[in-house]
């Protein structure tokens, strides 16, 4: 665990772009699709031809407002776009349409869970804007390549307060805001496609101190791993100039994951003027009451809610609740399991944050992205309740599922592991070891509960396993005691 | 090869003249009579275009012109009658047509071919008018003069032997065709006074309909805030028609206006016995060239002689329209042509060093120095620390300008007076002091940053011979009742029918 001088205090906070899942641009109608060939997805509008005008897009702004009433954040009902001009190759019209005084979403909150209880995050505001294209500096030489599908690509600027005091928190913010955005279905979450990027202010200052210390901006962090990684550099980075007596620079600072370090990209002397101005070409946007109702219409349960009907409907602890909803995905994974499966809820509950979650975190894998099904694994949970499987065999069918593929019933009945409920065969097992082991059976016959473990382990062995293991329990006891 | 065209037109008021102008209307009732075919008029104009030494045409598109005088004589002949089938005019270079060469008076954009159509030329050609080539014009729209040009300076067709005159601008090359008959009429862009500025000194009807009124989609923005399309005719009677054909709600545009489709023509006859005309004194200032004051009085005079009403009106915020226009067209132009940055198209530099060096050359070398005074105008007011002392300041000089016109339409039906402070004049002599060419402006820019219509209409000659233009205003959307008055006006004077010493009319005669 990251640790610093705790004479120091730390200040955070995080700017996160999400790319919201509209169809199409957020100013032109052309497709928001992911990996389509260089400047294919770029219309009139997104190249910026002389002439052309931006429109906005309806389901940017429904999208908006959902996350607004998520977080119970105040919505302006009438905002503004803005241009912020600067230059740059992959920017069309040497300006990005943003907002900047009269945001979409105003003040919200966040509520964050950590190794040191809950905390309250502030949200400062949310604002519609469009992404620029991309600048492809690999493929040519001296030359760049521009490709401008991703110019207009909707996005929603996520601010917070400057409310986190580590790197923990910051991360435990950042996955709060990263399940809450495809909760409500606004972004895809995608992290390595760009669709959910992170920019984090971070200073840090004597603890006690009021006044707030001189902070940098990290930009380009696109994991939760390097979220930490960059605001632990950056922590240790600022106290260790500090301490020496020095003095932290305003600056904006490129995380490099390669090397784990910051390096600074443009100092605030360097900053752009961006000559923020109403854009003439858009209106103010105003929402009506009606069209904010219809948007809360479309809402759906949110975490709190959720986790909350977990332990009330299923009877979960609120640990195992708050583990199977901290992701859309995972609770409807785990719903749909409950759906197929006569299996206990806690034992399901059990098997998906053990044997599930220790496999997709091995492969680095998304439970949407599981090579089991819900399906498979809720015939899994039938096959244990109705012992056809004991918790060992379960595991085997589990492993050969995640491996391999193919279906519960059909990999019990490959690998010859169904359970041995006969008591006839169990019983003609159970009496040759009684006959192959005399020394322990007088030990038991003595008084020596323990060595029935002993007993039950070579049945279990000579049974390959498949013997259930509290039938042979007892018909050794049962025949020992006779 | 117009002197075969039958003139149809019998005014009293023209019997003592030579030649009077050719209207969108006349032509629309011989193409609709059989006399005369779209082809055989655009053929006609092309020839006059060619024939031309005024220098107001950038492109003209004779092969898409006769394609499309074809295609509209085919139209009629299957029974098509719409008015304005088959009637050529002119585009000021500003819009885009696909595939042709689309300037904006430009180098920056000396090699651009659209790709695509504005809206208000789309829907031109959707009535059947044919499109003869692109006006020559300032560039960017930024003049008064049509000295600004990429493609160098217009002359207006009002000039005398001995000396050359600007048509005015920014729409100069516009106002210039129709003046000297190379096209019956043409569109225009008014920012702060683009088609009602080069009308008055070209002798010509310009109307700016109400902000929102005609598309901006594929109209390439200076002032998006400000910028309107409209018709540059010979007649209010025209501009009716042309506006019919250029408006209506775009979904393009989100600055459009969702309003009903209007026929512009409809109140053209109405009388305007009562009407209510507001005189402001500040329009009438002791700066104003004597003829032109005295050429308005009396155009004021025959308004009322209609029945009109003259009343004094004020408004007392008119002398803060120049400076806040001058702070927030410049503005809002610095930030539009960021785009023209050599990346995409249009002009590059040949040879640069990296990416800064790259924009630099391409744009020292691509623009002007009026569009570089007003990217680096705009650029400082919008600048951290200014902002509020310049953008915001100026937003609110705008607001008070706008309310002006509101309480003064409480008792006023519409607003008249000069169109400029005076005629046309030479070439050259204004370039070297912005301000003076600022000043040409002062009585149309109000009208932009108010968002209303307004229209400038001949009113009469100076003793030199050059063509005074009144100015009439109007409430937000009333285009209707400023066309009727402006129509009437027409109907009781002749000087919108005389015709210009260089017009083309004057040789085939």
């Amino acid at each position: 665990m990251f640790t610093w001088d705790p004479r120091w205090e730390v200040v955070i906070g995080l700017e996160v772009h999400t790319q919201l899942r509209t169809q199409s641009k957020i100013f032109s109608g052309s497709s928001t699709s992911y990996g389509a060939a260089p400047n294919t997805q770029a219309s009139a509008v997104d190249i910026a031809l002389p002439g052309v005008l931006p429109v906005m897009n309806e389901a940017a702004a429904r999208m908006a407002v959902k996350f607004g009433l998520a977080i119970g954040a105040h919505i302006n009902r009438t905002n503004v776009f803005a241009r912020k001009n600067y230059f740059y190759p992959d920017l069309p019209k040497g300006y990005q349409i943003s907002q900047m005084d009269l945001p979409i979403v105003g003040l919200g909150n966040i509520d964050i869970e950590t190794a040191e209880g809950s905390k309250t995050i502030g949200i400062t505001r949310a604002h519609l804007e469009e992404d620029a294209g991309k600048s492809l500096h690999e493929d040519y030489q001296d030359a760049t390549g521009i490709d401008l599908n991703r110019a207009g690509t909707p996005l929603l600027e996520i601010v917070s307060e400057p409310d986190m005091s580590s790197p923990a928190e910051a991360v435990a913010y950042l996955r709060k805001l990263h399940s809450l955005v495809q909760y409500i279905d606004i972004c895809d979450g995608n992290m390595q496609e760009g669709s959910f990027r992170c920019d984090a202010n971070v200073s840090v200052r004597p603890r006690g101190q009021t006044e707030l210390g001189t902070r940098t901006e990290l930009k380009n962090i696109n994991s939760f791993r390097f979220v930490e990684r960059a605001i632990e550099y950056e922590i240790e980075r600022q106290i260790d100039i500090l301490e020496d007596g020095g003095s932290v620079v305003q600056e904006t600072r490129l995380y490099d994951a390669d090397r784990h370090e910051t390096r600074s990209m443009r100092s605030k002397e360097e900053a752009h003027d961006y000559r923020y101005f109403p854009d003439p070409d858009l209106p103010p946007m105003v929402l009506e009451e009606s069209f904010i109702e219809s948007v809360a219409a479309t809402l759906p349960e949110l975490p709190a809610a959720k986790k909350a009907r977990f332990i009330e409907q299923f009877e979960l602890s609120p640990a195992d609740a708050e583990l199977l909803t901290a992701s859309r995905a995972v609770a409807d994974w785990f719903e749909e399991v409950v759906t197929n499966s006569q299996a206990d809820t806690k034992l399901i509950a059990n098997w998906m944050s053990g044997e599930l979650f220790a496999a997709l975190n091995k492969a680095e894998v998304e439970i949407d992205q599981s090579p089991v099904s819900a399906g498979q694994f809720a015939t899994l949970m039938n096959r244990i309740t109705d012992e056809t499987l004991s918790g060992k065999t379960a595991k085997q069918v589990f492993a050969a599922l995640w491996d391999e593929g193919g279906d519960v019933d059909g990999i019990i009945e490959a690998k010859g592991l169904k359970q041995i409920t006969d008591s006839g065969a169990i019983e003609k097992i159970v009496d040759e070891v009684i006959a192959a082991c005399p020394d322990q059976v007088t030990q038991f016959k003595q008084g020596n509960n323990k060595v029935i473990g002993f007993l039950v382990g070579q049945v279990m062995q000579k049974s390959q396993g498949k013997a259930n293991p509290q039938m042979v329990n007892k018909l050794l006891q049962e025949k020992i005691s006779q | 090869m117009l002197s075969t065209l039958p003139r149809t037109y019998t005014s009293k008021l023209q019997a003592n003249l030579p030649v009077s102008p050719i209207t969108v209307s006349e032509l629309s009732a011989q193409l609709r009579s059989g006399e005369i075919s779209s082809v055989e008029l655009t053929q006609d104009y092309l020839q006059r275009i060619e024939r031309s030494e005024l220098n107001a045409f950038i492109s003209v598109s004779a092969d898409s012109a006769l394609a499309e005088a074809q295609t509209a004589d085919a139209k009629r002949a299957q029974g098509d009658d719409h008015p304005l089938l088959g009637i050529p005019v002119a585009h000021k270079d500003i819009f885009c047509i696909e595939g042709t060469l689309t300037t904006c008076g430009s180098k920056i954009l000396h090699n651009f071919i659209a790709p695509y159509t504005a809206t208000v030329i789309q829907n031109m050609q959707n009535q059947g008018l044919v499109s003869l080539g692109k006006t020559n014009m300032d560039e960017f729209a930024m003049g008064s003069s049509n000295e600004n040009s990429y493609y160098g300076s217009v002359t207006n067709p009002w000039s005398s032997a001995g000396e050359q005159l600007v048509p005015g601008g920014s729409s100069g090359g516009s106002a210039a065709a129709v003046a000297a008959g190379l096209a019956p009429a043409a569109t225009g862009t008014d920012t702060g006074g683009s088609i009602r500025q080069p009308a008055a000194f070209c002798n010509l009807t310009g109307l700016k309909p109400s902000y929102g009124r005609c598309s901006r989609y594929g109209m390439i923005a200076f002032a998006s805030s400000l910028d309107q399309a409209g018709p540059l005719t010979h007649t209010a009677a025209d501009a009716a028609l042309l506006l019919n054909s250029m408006a209506g709600f775009d979904t393009r545009d989100a600055t459009s206006l969702d309003t009903p489709a209007e026929d512009f023509t409809r109140h053209l006859d109405d009388s305007i016995d009562g009407l209510i005309i507001g005189m402001p004194s500040e329009f009438f200032s002791s700066d104003l060239d004597p003829e032109v004051a005295s050429i308005v009085e009396a155009a004021i005079k025959s308004l009322e002689s209609l029945g009109a009403i003259v009343k004094q009106v004020s408004l007392p915020n008119s002398h803060l329209a120049l400076p806040s226009y001058y702070v927030i067209a410049p503005a809002e132009a610095s930030s539009n042509l960021s785009r023209f940055d050599g990346v995409r198209y249009g002009h590059r530099a040949e040879q640069y060093t990296d990416l800064v060096d790259m924009y630099t050359r391409t744009r020292t070398e691509g623009f002007g120095d009026e569009v570089k005074r007003r990217i680096m105008i705009g650029t400082y007011a919008l600048s951290s620390g200014y902002y509020d002392a310049y953008y915001a300041q100026a937003q609110k000089l705008r607001r008070l300008i706008a309310d002006d016109f509101n309480s003064a339409f409480e008792q006023c039906d519409l607003i008249v007076g000069p169109t400029t402070p005076a005629p046309a004049f030479p070439h050259g002599s204004k370039t070297e002091d912005p301000v003076a060419m600022y000043l040409n402006d002062i009585f149309t820019i109000p009208a932009n940053l108010a968002g209303l219509p307004a229209a400038s209409t001949p009113a009469g000659f100076t003793k030199a011979g050059l063509p005074v233009g009144l100015h009439l205003i109007g409430p937000y959307l009333q285009e209707a009742k400023l066309l009727n008055a402006v129509h009437r006006y027409q109907q009781e004077t002749d000087w919108h029918l005389r015709s210009a010493p260089g017009a083309a009319a004057t040789e085939s005669a």
